[in-house]
């Protein structure tokens, strides 16, 4: 069977690596490619590349981040942020990155999910979900990260994009992101059960036994942080280590 | 030199950017001469059987590449590795390359995710030299949603995916073929690439 996946994701904007601090402000804190091959080299299963730029200069940029990434990293990388169209995917893909990451722009137009998958094939196309618990059992889709409520129920939205064809969803809990208290394990556990195709567990780590209870006590497939990472508090092994300690299959 | 042929298909830099960086002179390239002068032959492949089929037939390839397969060492990845066999049912019945025994068709697993894709343990069955310098314990990336149905003597390594999923095949000469990506398999993957290359007698 499939290994389980820990991915540290890295943020980027007009090529180098940031990270917001709390919430006032941005910092860089490196170079993507070195920060990737870094990973790499931890035992990384997958690196996710997020692009916060928002200038059109910053896109070529960041394709120039994945070309020179994929030649010295030899695992799946995926690109997410700032694509819109079916040409923004296809340039992505050409530069080196295996899938992409589509978030707000689905929810606003799903047809790029299948029109993405009908041209690219299922397995490159990750959804991003940001969403946010209502009440007990229900949460709710949110875009522009994480600004926008678009009332739109989170367990039909993750069953819609099945249909539609994506071959992954990435599920970030606005609840737990950033509060470093492990993921949102209720939110994780029904999208799990919603949905056949892989869940990826997003925001909320905060130690190093966050990855193993998230595959305990769910199906995730993966588990992906990017803070814990970059500032060095845990590495991809130590927390391989543990989950491997605890009997999950990782590679 | 190792030739990485060229015909259209999906993402051959990475197995060029691989190459690279294990140092070995490769070129892209969907040149008959190319093919012949080589010292190695890899067959990258996203996409459709059928498509790759007709993609592989219109550059004038196929017949090149069944000769020089026999002749020197010839590897042919995800969907290059199902090109190999005899024929697919990838929406319609279609020729292969033949070079190995056998047919490709849906992985049909109701309870499973299909494309089966991530990191899986290779399984070896029989040991050949592309195996040289591997542990007990390794794990190789995969995306497909259609496998190979070959002999035992074929199948050298296999992972589980409900039933046993076809990881690497040989003809047990000089035609191999991998159903992973090893250019995406991390250390495990480049050792796979650097023992193949030196099959050719093309080490640094």
């Amino acid at each position: 069977m499939l290994a389980k996946r820990i991915i540290p994701c890295l943020d980027v904007r007009d090529g180098k690596v940031v990270k917001g601090v709390n919430f006032q402000g941005i910092k860089e804190v490196g170079d993507p490619v070195e920060c990737a091959y870094e990973y790499n080299l931890q035992g990384a299963d997958e690196i996710v590349f997020y692009d916060i730029t928002a200038s059109h200069e910053g896109r070529g940029v960041m394709l120039d981040v994945v070309r020179n990434t994929a030649k010295k990293v030899f695992v799946p990388l995926t690109v997410g942020g700032g694509i819109k169209t079916v040409d923004d995917i296809r340039e992505t893909l050409r530069a080196g990155a295996d899938k992409v990451s589509v978030n707000s722009q689905a929810v606003q137009n799903p047809a790029l999910i299948k029109e993405g998958a009908d041209i690219f094939g299922s397995q490159c196309i990750c959804v991003g979900i940001d969403a946010k618990k209502v009440s007990d059992g229900k949460w709710t889709v949110y875009i522009n990260g994480g600004r926008i409520d678009m009332k739109l129920d989170l367990i039909d939205w993750v069953k819609q994009i099945e249909q539609l064809g994506a071959g992954e969803i990435c599920l970030n809990s606005i609840d737990t992101d950033g509060v470093r208290e492990g993921f949102d394990i209720p939110m994780l556990d029904a999208v799990c059960k919603a949905v056949k195709i892989p869940v990826i567990a997003s925001g909320g780590a905060g130690k190093l036994g966050d990855f193993a209870d998230a595959f305990l006590k769910t199906d995730c497939s993966a588990a992906l942080a990017a803070s814990l990472f970059h500032f060095k508090e845990l590495t991809v092994e130590q927390v391989k280590d543990d989950c491997r300690a605890k009997g999950i299959r990782i590679r | 030199m190792i030739a990485v042929i060229d015909y259209g298909a999906g993402n051959i830099f990475s197995v060029k950017n691989a190459l690279d960086h294990l140092g070995y002179e490769n070129i892209l390239t969907k040149s008959e001469t190319d093919i012949r002068n080589a010292d190695a032959v890899i067959l990258p492949g996203v996409g459709a059987f059928p498509w790759a089929m007709k993609m592989l037939s219109e550059s004038g390839l196929v017949d090149t590449i069944k000769t020089e397969a026999k002749k020197k060492p010839f590897l042919g990845i995800c969907l290059g590795m199902q090109l190999l066999f005899d024929k697919s049912f990838e929406f319609e019945e279609c020729a292969g390359l033949g070079l190995i025994s056998g047919y490709v068709d849906k992985i049909n697993e109701p309870d499973l995710v299909i494309p089966h894709m991530g990191w899986n343990k290779l399984e070896i069955n029989h040991d050949c030299p592309l195996f040289n310098g591997l542990s007990e314990d390794e794990y190789v990336y995969f995306v497909h949603s259609y496998k190979a149905f070959c002999d035992d003597e074929n199948l050298y390594a296999y992972c589980e995916y409900g039933h046993k999923v076809p990881a690497l095949v040989s003809d047990g000469k000089t035609v191999f073929g991998a159903q992973f990506h090893p250019e995406k398999s991390g250390k495990t993957g480049l050792k796979i690439l650097e023992n193949f290359v030196m099959l050719s007698g093309e080490g640094k």
